[in-house]
């Protein structure tokens, strides 16, 4: 009920339902999270977002950062002014600054260390490469080169191999490099290995030797001076070579007049004699 | 009667829920002040680590984390006479003790004095189905009570099984899982006015809680003041309050009868503000400062400056002896102890075997009360504090606050009533699921 007078100097320490309620309701563990992270956090999304809705104050924001980024990046500490190549001959030192095709002063931070090091393992006589920006602004090379173990001659001309048959460069006449054996044949440059073990083994012919052949990319024949061929088997052909030289140290076979020694089945080898000895022989045998 | 055990059910409900969020608060309905503490369940069982009782007498389930007090308005003899008013002053109450606790609280505990509570003694027999003693047949034997027609208007608040018997052996606290033929049981059932409790309920809605239990404060005041050997032997508790003294009898740890008697301690300030023509708040003053029932020659020589504020300086300086402000409140005392006296009479706290009587409220701190009680009610009176529990302010740990203290302890462990047992499926009335409904529909 209304109270007929008013008691303003009674005061009441009951709080309003509202004031009840919003205490109630600030005691919550929900709203005072929400109150202490979320309101701050929504502040602060709402204040970016509305930062960053203007287009121009966004790209103002990308230029400002791109600008920062190339004056650090701009700075002398990060330049690279010269490329340094080590153990590579000349040529493939040309090669490898054409193929590297980097204009100095540059950023290390614009250099990309790993493509450029792919571009020049691409290079034909690179075996490996080591990139790396040495301090004092120096693009540090080390390469290590193939070396050429055989000549290999196809129909296109002569080219030098690596141990691995991978192609290194060509060379204009076998004069050129006489120190290195001569194959040749078609995938001839898939066996380098075994040509090299080949001819390790045909060590005792002693200048003898003037090439292998690659037959049907199967097998070798050993070419020999005055037209004399080695027919190998494919299995085992070391064992096989080393099996003729036995034979030639015993009865001095390639001595003779001789034009092939055909080794392909090993349990029968074959001896194919010039048409003057063949005649000969018969002369002999009708003498006896 | 089953729309009782339903709310009943929905508020046992609506305490587990409480307990599980760990946080209640605990509201004590007084005509002069309301109580509110808040508590927070931590989860320690009833005993210590090394399985004793400890120095909380095993009350360390929960601590008290919000206190708060205020003046009661609007509640006369235990009863809401003014519903805004008291809304206004629970609100009052749970919004200082929920900014001490720091917490929000949604499930509230209340207890209140008034409502003129009714004991009645209730028995029953049934014969057992099988050997042993379910909890179903518990719950068959509860319903097997002959409810006595305890008039229109009116609930039970409480209905305690007190005392189970099997065949010839009595005095079985707990009797599920013994064998035996034929189970009786004493059940104690109080009941008040229905519409105190409505009251109640509304102002409570209207401060956005739920509740999650009522007791009477006799109940609850006893729990808290009697140590555990009087409530075992037999024990009353007195407990004045501002508009009502409650008695409560236990026996067997069990409260076997309740009253009020309709005088307390404002009924005394009320005598002294007549008597001396002083506003009430003066009576009040001069009571807690000055009062007294027991007389002495140096009573006669003391003055009391009984002031005022009406201007006249002869009216607001006038002063009386300490014995005739005893003079005037000992009459009233005196009443109040005898028709605490013809309650018990009533109630047979005659016959039991032990009859200490404990004073408590905020009324026994009235200088030689004690006296006067052993006087009037027998030798065995002593003055009882309420229990301590933890976190418990310094100042609410007064006799005044024993049933707000003994509510907590109710609230931590309460006793199984009537309701907690299942109803047997086949005494459900048949539109019991639709009165369920209206209930919710009603409460919420």
């Amino acid at each position: 009920m209304r109270p007929l007078t008013n008691r303003p100097n009674r005061i009441d320490p009951a709080p309003s339902r509202m004031a009840y309620r919003l205490q109630r309701w600030m005691l919550t563990p929900g709203i005072r999270a929400g109150l202490r992270i979320g309101l701050p956090l929504g502040l602060l999304i709402i204040g970016v977002g509305t930062f960053l809705a203007d287009p121009a104050r966004r790209a103002n924001l990308v230029q400002t950062y791109a600008d920062i980024r190339a004056s650090i990046e701009a700075r002398p500490e990060f330049m690279v002014n010269l490329m340094a190549v080590d153990g590579a001959s000349e040529q493939l030192v040309n090669d490898i600054r054409n193929v590297a095709a980097i204009s100095f002063p540059i950023s290390s931070f614009d250099l990309d260390i790993e493509q450029i090091r792919s571009r020049v393992v691409a290079l034909d006589p690179v075996k490996q490469a080591n990139l790396r920006i040495r301090p004092g602004g120096i693009l540090q090379v080390d390469v290590i080169e193939r070396q050429p173990v055989v000549v290999w001659r196809t129909n296109e001309g002569l080219s030098l191999l690596d141990d691995s048959g991978v192609l290194i460069g060509t060379v204009a006449e076998r004069a050129a490099r006489s120190d290195l054996p001569l194959i040749a044949g078609v995938g001839a440059d898939d066996q380098v290995a075994e040509a090299l073990a080949l001819v390790a083994a045909a060590q005792p012919l002693k200048g003898r030797l003037r090439g292998l052949v690659r037959i049907g990319q199967r097998r070798w024949d050993m070419v020999l001076d005055r037209d004399q061929r080695i027919m190998l088997p494919s299995e085992k052909p070391v064992r096989a070579l080393e099996r003729v030289i036995a034979l030639d140290h015993a009865q001095d076979m390639l001595e003779r007049d001789v034009t092939a020694v055909d080794m392909r089945l090993t349990a029968r080898p074959t001896l194919r004699m010039t048409q003057a000895a063949v005649e000969h022989w018969w002369q002999i045998r009708k003498i006896n | 009667m089953t729309d009782l055990y339903q709310s009943q059910r929905a508020m046992r409900q609506m305490r587990q829920q409480a307990m599980q969020r760990g946080v209640i608060a605990i509201l004590d309905v007084g005509s002069s002040k309301i109580a509110c503490l808040v508590l927070r369940f931590d989860g320690t069982g009833r005993l210590s680590k090394d399985g004793t009782i400890g120095s909380m007498a095993g009350q360390s389930g929960f601590r008290v984390v919000g206190a708060a007090t205020t003046r009661s308005r609007g509640v006369q003899f235990g009863e809401i006479t003014a519903m805004q008013e008291t809304e206004r002053a629970i609100r009052t109450a749970l919004q200082a003790a929920q900014k001490m606790a720091d917490i929000r609280v949604d499930h509230v505990i209340a207890c209140f004095s008034g409502a003129g509570p009714r004991s009645y003694g209730l028995d029953a027999t049934i014969d057992l189905e099988g050997q042993m003693v379910t909890e179903a047949e518990v719950a068959r034997v509860l319903t097997a009570c002959d409810v006595p027609d305890y008039g229109v208007g009116r609930e039970v608040l409480h209905a305690q099984p007190v005392n189970f018997a099997l065949d010839h052996r009595s005095g079985l606290s707990d009797p599920r899982g013994q064998l035996g033929q034929a189970l009786s049981v004493d059940m104690h059932m109080l009941t008040v006015d229905a519409d105190a409790i409505q009251h109640l309920v509304h102002c409570i809605k209207r401060c956005d809680l739920e509740l999650a239990g009522i007791a009477s404060s006799a109940y609850v005041s006893g729990i808290s003041s009697l140590v555990e050997d009087e409530q075992e032997l037999g024990a009353a508790c007195i407990d004045l309050g501002g508009g009502t003294t409650s008695i409560s009898i236990f026996m067997k740890k069990h409260m076997i009868f309740a009253d009020t008697v309709k005088m307390g301690g404002d009924h005394i300030t009320a005598d002294i503000s007549m008597g001396l023509g002083v506003p009430m708040a003066n009576a009040e003053r001069i009571k807690t400062f000055y009062g007294g029932v027991h007389a002495t020659g140096m009573d006669d020589r003391e003055r009391i400056d009984i002031g005022g504020d009406t201007g006249d300086w002869e009216h607001d300086r006038r002063t009386v002896s300490r014995a005739e402000l005893i003079g005037i409140m000992r009459p009233r005392v005196e009443e109040i102890l005898e028709e605490v006296r013809i309650r018990l009479d009533a109630a047979g706290f005659d016959n039991l075997p032990s009859q200490q009587i404990v004073l408590t409220g905020g009324g026994n701190q009235i200088p030689g009360l004690d006296g006067l009680a052993s006087r009037i009610l027998g030798q065995q009176v002593r003055l009882g504090r309420p229990l301590r529990v933890h976190g418990l302010p310094q100042a609410a740990t007064g006799a005044g606050f024993a049933s707000a203290v003994g509510l907590a302890l109710f609230a931590a462990h309460p006793q199984d009533e009537w309701w907690d047992f299942e109803i047997p499926v086949d005494r459900y009335p048949a539109r019991s699921l639709k009165r369920a409904v209206k209930w919710f529909k009603d409460n919420w």
